[in-house]
């Protein structure tokens, strides 16, 4: 579904943030990346949907290279399901029509089709009581659940997640967490950036760990936490999991 | 001081013939809104374009944007007017400058228009700063659901920085107003003009200005207050400015 192949990206000639980044993922397949911040995590995952430029290598989604500048990257975009970690619902419309914007501009729904799903998204997310809210009068945890829910309704092949729970405050991460956990259950294939080891162990299907732009580590949920190979990985989860 | 103040003298007919020395003031008051609603819708769209192509990624909208603003902005409103008034037809051939310098209501069309250009640069800028002051993962939400970069600006991005520089805007909607007044010195008869008029034909000087004043505070109060409603009307619930 996503392949990565030799992406390497610099900020300035002497500043690289993704050096050789090669990895894959699968339909139907959760692939977790974790890191130090200012690893280049979240520089990955955006250059997955070209929301940022990378110089060497190659990217493609669903066999469309995003690197080919004949490539149709709004169209390909509106198939691939972007949350960010501070929500960005647009706050000057309604949650309904924050769901209803980019189906009806984009995908060209009607506005009655557009509303359907929307509502049917709200109340899969449990927010159906607040269509008619701004994004201001919800909580935290409610606006990533209605960001997600705004990246559903376009009926993505796959989703990316870009540190979804990092501003919430603690109480809120389980809300979006659930949701996301029911979002692997159902089989979408997701690639998700998180400190949350919990939510790794309980749908990861593989484990990336990064560390100054590379991937040093790439396995199965279950070698990683069991037996990292590289000692940046070891130390990393010795930190994260002691407490 | 010897001075013969005469209140009455706004109800004697002037030498024009044209009714009361009063209806000589409100037909200048007629022209000092017309001038200033035509230079205000002109400084508006031309500003809104500048304004965004200042922070669109292209070099060269950038580079035009800059020259753009820097131009008209770095002149006296007075020397611009005297430029396109007196120097413009000169510049052109002469058949184009023999037919602007024949042009009805010359005076007008170049103070709306010029008084419009030099008011557009500021109102560039201060759109440049709305939407600069926007967080960058807006457009980039905007973007990941597949929005072109019109699409962007004209769904998520412009709704939100036209809202937050409303307040400055009117500042600058009520500069417009009372720049008009340089006309004067192309032949405009606007407010001011008339009311330098009367004076040199009545000698009531004090009179004629202190009716003008209060004209033009009144204007701009109704200008002001029109602008809270507006701004109240646009207000997001939950928002930083909403209710």
């Amino acid at each position: 579904m996503i392949e990565i192949s030799h992406v390497n990206k610099w900020y300035t000639p002497s500043f690289q943030v993704l050096t050789d980044c090669t990895t894959s993922v699968t339909k139907g397949e959760v692939v977790v990346v974790c890191g130090p911040s200012g690893s280049g995590k979240s520089t990955l995952i955006k250059c997955v949907n070209a929301l940022e430029p990378f110089q060497s290598g190659d990217i493609s989604v669903d066999g469309t290279k995003v690197n080919d500048p004949k490539t149709n990257l709004p169209k390909l975009r509106s198939r691939v399901g972007m949350v960010f970690q501070h929500f960005e619902l647009f706050p000057h419309l309604k949650i309904i029509d924050n769901l209803c914007l980019a189906q009806q501009k984009v995908l060209g729904r009607s506005s009655d089709k557009a509303v359907t799903k929307g509502m049917m998204l709200l109340d899969r997310v449990g927010l159906k009581e607040q269509a008619q809210k701004f994004p201001a009068q919800l909580s935290g945890g409610q606006q990533q659940r209605v960001a997600i829910a705004r990246a559903l309704a376009m009926d993505p092949i796959v989703m990316l997640f870009d540190e979804p729970t990092s501003a919430l405050d603690p109480e809120m991460v389980s809300e979006v967490l659930d949701v996301m956990v029911d979002l692997a259950h159902e089989g979408m294939t997701m690639m998700v950036v998180t400190h949350e080891m919990g939510f790794a162990r309980k749908v990861a299907n593989r484990v990336i760990f990064m560390d100054r732009g590379e991937i040093v580590e790439d396995a199965a949920k279950d070698d990683f936490f069991g037996k990292p190979r590289s000692d940046r990985a070891q130390k990393f989860l010795s930190k994260i999991l002691s407490h | 001081m010897n001075y013969n103040w005469n209140w009455g003298i706004f109800f004697q007919p002037n030498p024009m013939g044209t009714g009361t020395y009063l209806d000589m003031l409100l037909s200048g008051l007629v022209l000092t809104l017309k001038t200033a609603a035509l230079a205000w819708i002109i400084a508006l769209i031309t500003g809104s374009l500048v304004g965004v192509m200042r922070t669109l990624p292209s070099k060269g909208a950038n580079w035009f944007g800059f020259a753009y603003v820097e131009f008209f902005r770095n002149m006296p409103l007075l020397v611009q007017l005297f430029l396109w008034f007196f120097v413009l037809p000169e510049l052109l051939p002469k058949g184009a400058g023999t037919w602007l310098k024949q042009l009805p209501n010359a005076p007008f069309w170049t103070a709306a228009i010029g008084v419009g250009f030099f008011m557009s640069a500021r109102v560039a800028v201060q759109l440049q700063a709305g939407i600069g002051s926007l967080p960058r993962g807006q457009k980039m939400a905007a973007t990941a659901l597949g929005l072109t970069t019109a699409q962007g600006y004209r769904y998520v991005l412009l709704p939100m920085a036209f809202r937050i520089i409303l307040p400055p805007l009117t500042s600058e909607f009520l500069n417009t107003i009372k720049n008009t007044a340089v006309a004067i010195t192309i032949g405009l008869l606007e407010l001011t003009g008339q009311a330098r008029s009367m004076q040199e034909f009545s000698f009531q000087v004090f009179e004629a200005f202190t009716a003008a004043t209060i004209l033009y505070l009144l204007v701009n109060a109704v200008v002001v207050t029109a602008m809270r409603f507006l701004e109240r009307w646009v207000a997001i619930p939950g928002y930083i400015t909403g209710k």
